[in-house]
């Protein structure tokens, strides 16, 4: 790569000097906001309220991106933001999973606030470059780059024609540019997208760490939700971050000992238990794909089925072997749980990369399982093939998994033809079909462009345009609010219909996954033990996205002491670990209830950003039939033993002598009825009316009672 | 019969923790088992017997990713 002529290509469109900060307690009490429409560069003060109320990461993107649009703003308008930020333990290196950014913008499958958080190292490097979160406004004319060196104290906006737009080359472009030598290429960070955010509404972005081991970058995905879409909208092609000098004190803490001491504690333990857990060193979040087939919850066939006889054929002893091995890779320093995982040498069998050997980041269990299981596909290479060119396109592979699988049902049954497909042969297993349809994505050709609307779009495109029956399409079209449902399947819990319909921003399970909770352990049998699951997890969960915190150490390396503690799921020792490094850091004095607390100001002030929007209210919550129970005959008959089981059992219903049609009617009206009662039971745990919206009490009671919000809510009450 | 995490669950002679987990087909690693809430240790799900009327948890500690 001759990057010599790609950076004189450049040109220069604004510089900015700033003076380097200090960071007290976590925080660097600044943030930085670009307008590349305008090319501004400036910077902002975070205020006590910012801190007190939101706290930072998600927190700070809500807020900002609340004032930076109205309730008439699209995704594609250029008021919309991209905020990127980390949070006030983000950047420790003496804790596992403390690098993560938290991204937020206007969705373009949603319409409302979208949140996504993302490994690599950005997040961290912003704060120590001298700001808590970055804010990104306006549209370019043409293709710009924006350089933030943190040493040299220097912002630039540039355009930069030649570089590729696809990660796994930008990326690499991009580290080799803008480090000052090989030894300096481990502080870059690259955020980008690829080509096929240039045309679908689930793009995503892309964030680099430096592979010291491998001499290249490794990408992280800021998946849900269309992020990437917008950044491309922007004309952004990527934003690079340099700073050099991370080390363990960076946060300037009010007591390290403290967060040493804590560190020290997680650490024994991933080293003592997880090789028996979770194997997160060695295979990463993959470990679960054969878990979630014995347990009959692994999507197969959009979601139809919760296990299939080939699954061991994508295994995470399959992938095990595929995984470079003996190289745990962390996304942050200091990550000993270093779930990240690569294919080195992967040779490509198709697209314009076809013949080139190139390292894959995963597979993860959604990869494994989206692009996989749910699609009928059960080919590891082709998993594996899917999962490198949705990342280097930008494409979400959740989304990607979700939508596939739902046209392949309605390939499959007829609702749609190769005509319509311009001569896929979309049938679930077809894995060559559905990388084609990807490789179009990324072209923005034929079926895949318009595949890349996302599974409520084709509804409404196969309902209006070819004549397909909207309201099987509804029963079977695997979104909510826009968005496609992450790879789990929730027909036999009902507390994860709610973890997945009763959420902010859409189906994903980042807020609360209660399948065994419920469905095995049986721990929250009544509407009022699974609505406090409904309140307590979102609420414990939504704290890591204010802090740079990941979710993994929390649940998924379990303490000794844990089999003796009345509530197991929530792991308390690992709370009390939370707790320790906030006021570790902070200096605040904060206990586990107030840590609730902190998130559920920000949860609320989610919700009334969607009510703001012209979303967020009850009938925003319901959830398609196929989430919740049998669509087909098909459905029926292969858990038939299962389902008569329960229409005595719990309906009250005789099956003896019935057809299947009148069974599967009796047992949907019994479920549907039962997700109304759990979301009356949520709303009234969530201090909400049973329409959805936080009442002003409860908001006073939580502190999330500003002027803005409260008048957003009065409308609604 | 015995409760199996307050279901009833069919039992037979000779029962064992591990028996119950295979034929429940529970194969997931990270299991707190109590009988009669006693806390039954990894090491001896092969040695101990679970009898008649016995209230068995089997609480699975997965929270998603």
């Amino acid at each position: 790569m001759n990057i010599e002529k790609l950076k004189s290509a450049h040109k220069l469109l604004n510089e900015y000097k700033y003076e380097l900060g200090k960071i007290e307690k976590g925080y660097t009490n600044r943030t930085l906001y670009i307008n590349v429409g305008d090319n501004t560069i400036k910077e902002k003060p975070v205020t006590q309220l910012m801190k007190d109320k939101f706290i930072g990461g998600k927190g700070f993107g809500l807020y900002y991106l609340w004032h930076a649009v109205t309730p008439e703003t699209k995704w594609n308008d250029s008021e919309n933001e991209i905020v990127i930020g980390s949070g006030p333990i983000g950047g420790i290196t003496q804790y596992p999973g403390a690098g993560k950014s938290l991204v937020c913008s206007l969705s373009p499958l949603t319409g409302m606030a979208m949140d996504s958080n993302v490994g690599g190292y950005f997040g961290p490097l912003l704060k120590f470059s001298g700001f808590d979160a970055l804010e990104l406004q306006g549209k370019a004319e043409k293709d710009v780059i924006i350089f933030i060196d943190g040493n040299k104290g220097t912002i630039t906006i540039e355009e930069a024609p030649e570089e590729a737009i696809d990660s796994h080359i930008l990326g690499e472009q991009l580290t080799e540019m803008y480090a000052e030598n090989e030894e300096d290429k481990r502080n870059i960070s690259v955020v980008s997208a690829g080509s096929a955010a240039n045309h679908a509404y689930m793009g995503l972005l892309n964030f680099t760490f430096y592979d010291v081991r491998r001499k290249q970058i490794r990408l992280k995905q800021a998946g849900r939700g269309g992020i990437g879409t917008v950044f491309r909208d922007k004309k952004i092609k990527a934003v690079v971050i340099r700073f050099a000098g991370v080390k363990g004190n960076l946060n300037n803490a009010d007591d390290q000992g403290k967060i040493n001491r804590t560190g020290i504690k997680l650490h024994k333990e991933i080293h003592d238990f997880d090789a028996q857990q979770c194997r997160m060193r060695q295979v990463g979040t993959a470990n679960i794909i054969e878990v979630m087939d014995q347990y009959d919850l692994l999507p197969t066939h959009n979601y139809k089925f919760g296990a299939h006889p080939d699954t061991y054929k994508i295994s995470s002893k399959v992938f095990t072997g595929m995984i470079t091995q003996n190289t745990p890779d962390g996304c942050w320093y200091g990550c000993s749980l270093s779930c990240a995982k690569a294919v080195d040498h992967f040779e490509l069998k198709t697209g314009p990369y076809k013949g080139q050997k190139v390292i894959v980041d995963g597979p993860e269990y959604e990869n494994a399982a989206g692009l996989g299981s749910n699609c009928g596909i059960f080919d590891p290479h082709a998993v594996l093939e899917l999962n490198f060119y949705c990342d280097t396109y930008a494409i979400d592979t959740i989304s990607y998994g979700t939508m596939t699988a739902f046209v392949m049902e309605c390939y499959e049954n007829g609702l749609i033809n190769k005509e319509i497909t311009g001569g896929l042969e979309l049938n679930f297993g077809n894995a060559e079909a559905s990388l084609e349809m990807l490789h179009q994505m990324a072209r923005g050709e034929g079926f895949g462009k318009l595949a890349g609307l996302g599974v409520r779009n084709l509804k409404k495109i196969f309902a209006e345009q070819y004549g397909a029956d909207p309201v099987f399409l509804n029963d079977i079209g695997m979104e909510q609010k826009g968005l496609e449902f992450s790879e789990y399947m929730p027909k036999e819990s009902l507390a994860q219909q709610g973890g997945y319909g009763l959420t902010n921003k859409g189906p994903q399970h980042d807020e609360a996954w209660l399948i065994f909770m419920d469905m095995v352990n049986n721990q929250i049998p009544t509407f009022e033990d699974k609505a406090e699951a409904l309140h307590y997890f979102p609420m414990f969960r939504t704290w890591f996205g204010l802090n740079g915190l990941c979710k993994l150490p929390w649940n998924d390396i379990i303490p000794a002491s844990n089999k003796h503690s009345d509530e197991p799921a929530k792991i308390p020792e690992h709370v009390q670990n939370y707790v320790e490094l906030f006021n570790g850091v902070t200096g605040k004095n904060i206990d586990k209830e107030q840590l609730i607390i902190q998130s559920e100001r920000v949860y609320n002030f989610q919700r009334i950003f969607n009510i703001r929007m012209g979303y967020g209210k009850r009938i925003h919550d319901a959830i398609p039939y196929r989430a919740m129970g049998p669509v087909t005959v098909e459905e029926y008959l292969s858990r038939a033993e299962r389902y008569d089981g329960q229409l005595k059992e719990l309906v009250g219903f005789n099956p003896e002598g019935k057809s299947t049609e009148e069974k599967m009617a009796a047992l949907r009206a019994y479920r549907e009825d039962q997700y109304q009662m759990l979301t009356d039971a949520v709303y009234k745990r969530r201090g909400w009316t049973m329409d959805g919206v936080p009442t002003i009490e409860h908001l006073q009671s939580i502190g999330m009672d500003l002027p803005e919000v409260i008048e957003v809510v009065k409308k609604h009450l | 019969m015995i409760k199996l995490n307050n279901r009833a669950c069919e039992w037979e002679e000779g029962l064992t923790v591990q028996g119950l987990l295979d034929k429940k087909r529970y194969t997931y690693p990270k299991l707190i088992i109590k009988i009669n809430n006693v806390l039954v240790p990894q090491d001896e799900y092969t040695s101990t017997v679970i009898r008649d009327g016995d209230d068995v948890k089997v609480i699975h500690l997965l929270a998603g990713g």
